[in-house]
């Protein structure tokens, strides 16, 4: 144990292990924070995808830190409740005779190259018998006033710019002989401009709400979908990628740690046994070891993933299962059997140890040191395992990983449309992690294995 | 004339001796590749007892079995009964008969055990049945030529990346062993951690760079479509479309095998008698054939070995990333297509390469290293 205190110590001097128990640290760090921040169930929910709870994410929206690298500059998204924020005011004035008139003011700055994808509004209101109404219209920088609708609103009622076909023929109209494709596009171009030059500057929504009732109110969300959102984007089905780059950790270190570890330490214990007790247990270990040789591991993996389950655990357990006789028994037990012999062994026998005691706290400690920069070293393969099984398409289906995002990418093809974000998230993610363990693992191989001291 | 012919007299006996116990060599040889043989038979058998029980546990094989019957039944009926006046009636019941007399035949009214053993006997045959979905590109729906189609792709592609991966980093290991602590030697091992990201992680990132952001290599594919119509043409397009997958293959594992290798030299290279040989004088070339690489060649070939091994089963998912058409990929589309009978097939004939690459690994080890005695011998 004291030599192993003393190994330790000598991490200081490798700096790749201090840049690997860095990186280490921060994983496990940054899982807590995810498991605190969205709990498990939360995210779960976020990443099912219901209309609730993904309305206000755009489609394969890229990350906006995009728009550092790019020169034509993505519109961003943004999601603004009426009165609850300065760029969008609300003010209300009794009206004679009942009721009153709503004035809503969305003011924003549009200096993109690109056009969004679309603007809603989602409008709430309260009244008994008559509906409010509302008519909206948009000023541009070249100080046009753009019409956009005059409308009756029932309690809960939105509004989608794209789907009014009634504004698309006006917008057509206005832009005659150069018509817009989306309505979009003929609301931020600058009018008669050929080819389309989009308006800079900043613009006006105005929306005026007339209820017609004593107490009734309307209230009003305003939400834009822009090409850029978040710090991690979105994917087909409108998810936050911020979801499953931030559970991807827990998930990626539970599944990596479990499987090194179980393997490691149920390897250990059967190789222990096997050389104590010798004669026919160990010649059946063997037989196994080699048994297990033949058996093409990926393809059980993926045999049971596809006829039996596909929940993370039950895969995490097969792994453990298969792993456990692996190669590392015949290794083990050549060091078994050099410390059966020593006097010590003798000694305890001498004293009386049982079996049990002998193979746990004689022979089993030694090996310890040596195990533990395998294990470590281990842990990136059983993260890219589960990695690998979601890119067959054989991913727990209720769980959000790195793995599953990747797959989603490549199924929905991010390569052929340019939305690389997609794939190089996951993947530097899982990278890091890789390389965190590796690091450590590699230089712990070199502080234990005196053999490679100094090389 | 005394001494010289002592001499001769002890010089026949030995070749006489040589003679007997090379003889008494071979013997063991045999025996010993014999007994590996039938061992190494029994941990195939066993090893696809397993995976049979593994994809049968949910009666999947049996449902293989039962659904190729009855095709073929209901073929033959409806073959039988083209040109007889029949009802519908008396025509399923001609075919549930015969689908019944089958089953029996096939053994599939027997209980468990028995009936796993049918499978095994199937197996080992690979008589693996037919598939549900997948068709050879020949149009043939047996398993066995959909697999025998697909392998071809699979030993080009691994076994180009895979040579070229153990000679590159054989070759470099020797080079940078040889200037020890040189900055190249400190590369290597700073960078070697690289390798815990599996080949087709970076396919990935290969076919982002070179496909789709330069667009200079193919995506995928083992061949343009439509293929060139010439044999060079052709060659060139497979060539061209394997750069990618093959780079990627050999990446991720070049510096670990690298590493592994400059470390195992050096290790090798601190021994005593390569002292002596330095202090001998000889060349430094000499003292790596002779001292470095004739005491490590065990260890090379069983490398090797684990290699070859490696082909059968390393590169699912690389060529599933890079739509190679090896078995790989023809694995990834049964899962998709849920096809068992083509997903147990592909597992069966990994574990049989397996072994039999274990045995070659066996025999090589045994004549290579003089250390390992045959046969137990005294």
């Amino acid at each position: 144990m004291k030599r192993l205190k003393d190994s330790l110590k000598d991490i200081g001097r490798y700096p790749s292990a201090i840049i690997g128990l860095l990186i280490v640290l921060f994983l496990v760090l940054f899982s807590f924070y995810t498991m605190w921040k969205i709990p498990y169930s939360d995210a779960i929910k976020m990443w099912r995808a219901s209309e609730s709870v993904v309305y206000k994410n755009p489609k394969n929206a890229r990350p906006i830190w995009v728009n550092w690298f790019r020169k034509a500059k993505l519109p961003a998204s943004a999601d603004v409740i009426a009165g609850e924020d300065d760029s969008f005011t609300k003010e209300s004035t009794p009206r004679s005779g009942g009721g009153n008139t709503i004035e809503f003011v969305y003011t924003f700055d549009f200096n993109y190259d690109e056009f969004p994808q679309d603007i809603f509004v989602y409008f709430t209101s309260n009244y008994e018998t008559k509906n409010p109404f509302i008519s909206m219209s948009l000023v541009t920088p070249s100080g046009e006033n753009i019409k956009i609708t005059d409308t009756g609103i029932t309690r809960y009622q939105n509004y989608r710019f794209e789907q009014d076909e009634n504004l698309r023929t006006r917008l057509k109209r206005l832009h005659r002989g150069n018509e817009p494709a989306t309505a979009m596009q003929g609301l931020f171009t600058k009018l008669g401009s050929d080819p389309v030059e989009i308006d800079k500057g900043t613009y006006q929504l105005i929306i005026q709400a007339t209820t017609f009732e004593e107490g009734s109110d309307v209230n009003a969300e305003l939400i834009t979908h822009g090409k850029v959102f978040g710090f991690f984007g979105t994917d087909h089905l409108r998810r936050d990628l911020k979801v499953a780059m931030m559970w991807g950790a827990p998930i990626a270190l539970a599944f990596g740690l479990t499987a090194a570890l179980g393997t490691a330490v149920i390897t250990m214990f059967i190789s222990a046994i096997g050389t104590w007790f010798g004669g026919w247990l160990d010649e059946l270990i063997q037989r196994i070891t080699e048994v297990n040789m033949v058996i093409p591991y990926f393809a059980v993996l993926i045999m049971v993933g596809t006829f039996y389950s596909r929940s993370i655990w039950t895969l995490l357990l097969v792994t453990i299962l298969l792993n456990m006789f692996s190669a590392s028994i015949k290794s083990q037990r050549a060091i078994f059997l050099q410390v059966k012999e020593s006097t010590y062994i003798e000694a305890a026998i001498a004293y009386g140890a049982s079996d049990l005691r002998i193979v746990t706290r004689y022979m089993i400690p030694r090996v310890i040191p040596m195990i533990i920069p395998g294990l470590v070293s281990a842990v990136p393969s059983y993260v890219f395992l589960e990695a690998s099984l979601a890119l067959l398409g054989l991913g727990d289906p209720s769980i959000p990983t790195w793995g599953k995002v990747i797959n989603d990418a490549r199924m929905y093809g991010a390569h052929y449309q340019g939305m690389y974000y997609w794939i190089l998230e996951p993947a530097v993610f899982l990278m890091i992690t890789g390389l965190g363990f590796a690091l450590l693992g590699f230089a712990l191989d070199r502080i234990f294995n005196p053999r490679l001291r100094g090389m | 004339m005394t001494t010289e012919n002592n001499n001769q007299i002890s010089m026949e006996s030995t070749l006489e001796y040589s003679k007997k116990t090379s003889r008494a060599t071979a013997r063991r040889l045999s025996m010993f590749f014999l007994r590996r043989l039938i061992l190494l038979m029994i941990t195939i058998v066993i090893g696809v007892y397993i995976t049979i029980l593994v994809a049968n546990m949910g009666g999947y094989v049996d449902t293989i079995l039962k659904s190729a019957i009855r095709e073929e039944v209901n073929m033959e009926v409806a073959a039988m009964t083209a040109k007889t006046p029949m009802t519908t009636e008396a025509r399923t019941e001609l075919a549930e008969s015969m689908i019944a007399e089958r089953e029996r035949l096939a053994g599939l009214d027997q209980p468990f055990v028995r009936r796993s053993i049918t499978h095994l006997k199937n197996a080992l045959l690979l008589n693996f049945g037919r598939a549900r979905f997948m068709i050879s590109d020949h149009g043939s729906r047996l398993v066995r030529n959909i697999i025998l189609e697909r392998l071809p792709a699979t030993l080009l592609l691994m076994g180009t990346s895979q040579l070229l991966l153990f000679a590159v980093s054989l070759f470099l290991a020797l080079m940078v062993s040889r200037h020890y602590g040189s900055i190249w030697d400190k590369l290597i091992v700073a960078l070697s951690p690289t390798s815990s990201i599996p080949p087709w992680f970076y396919g990935i990132f290969l076919i982002l760079i070179f496909a789709a952001w330069l667009k200079v290599l193919p995506f995928g594919g083992m061949v343009a479509a439509p293929p060139p119509p010439t044999k060079l043409g052709y060659f060139f397009s497979v060539l061209k479309h394997m750069i990618l997958p093959a780079s990627s293959l050999f990446i991720s594992s070049f510096l670990i095998n690298t590493y592994s290798w400059r470390t195992f030299f050096l290790i090798y290279s601190s021994e005593d008698y390569v002292d002596m040989a330095k202090a001998k004088g000889l060349s430094s070339r000499a003292i790596e054939r002779r001292y470095i690489l004739r005491p490590t060649l065990p260890n090379i070939i069983t490398s090797f070995a684990l290699m070859l091994v490696g082909i059968w089963t390393g590169a699912t998912l690389t060529e599933t990333v890079f739509l190679w058409p090896g078995l790989g990929t023809t694995i990834y589309q049964a899962v998709s297509k849920f096809d068992t009978a083509v997903i147990v097939g592909t597992t069966i004939i990994q574990a049989y390469m397996l072994g039999i690459t274990v045995f070659f690994l066996d025999f090589l080890y045994a004549i290579v290293d003089p250390r390992v005695k045959l046969g137990g011998g005294n």
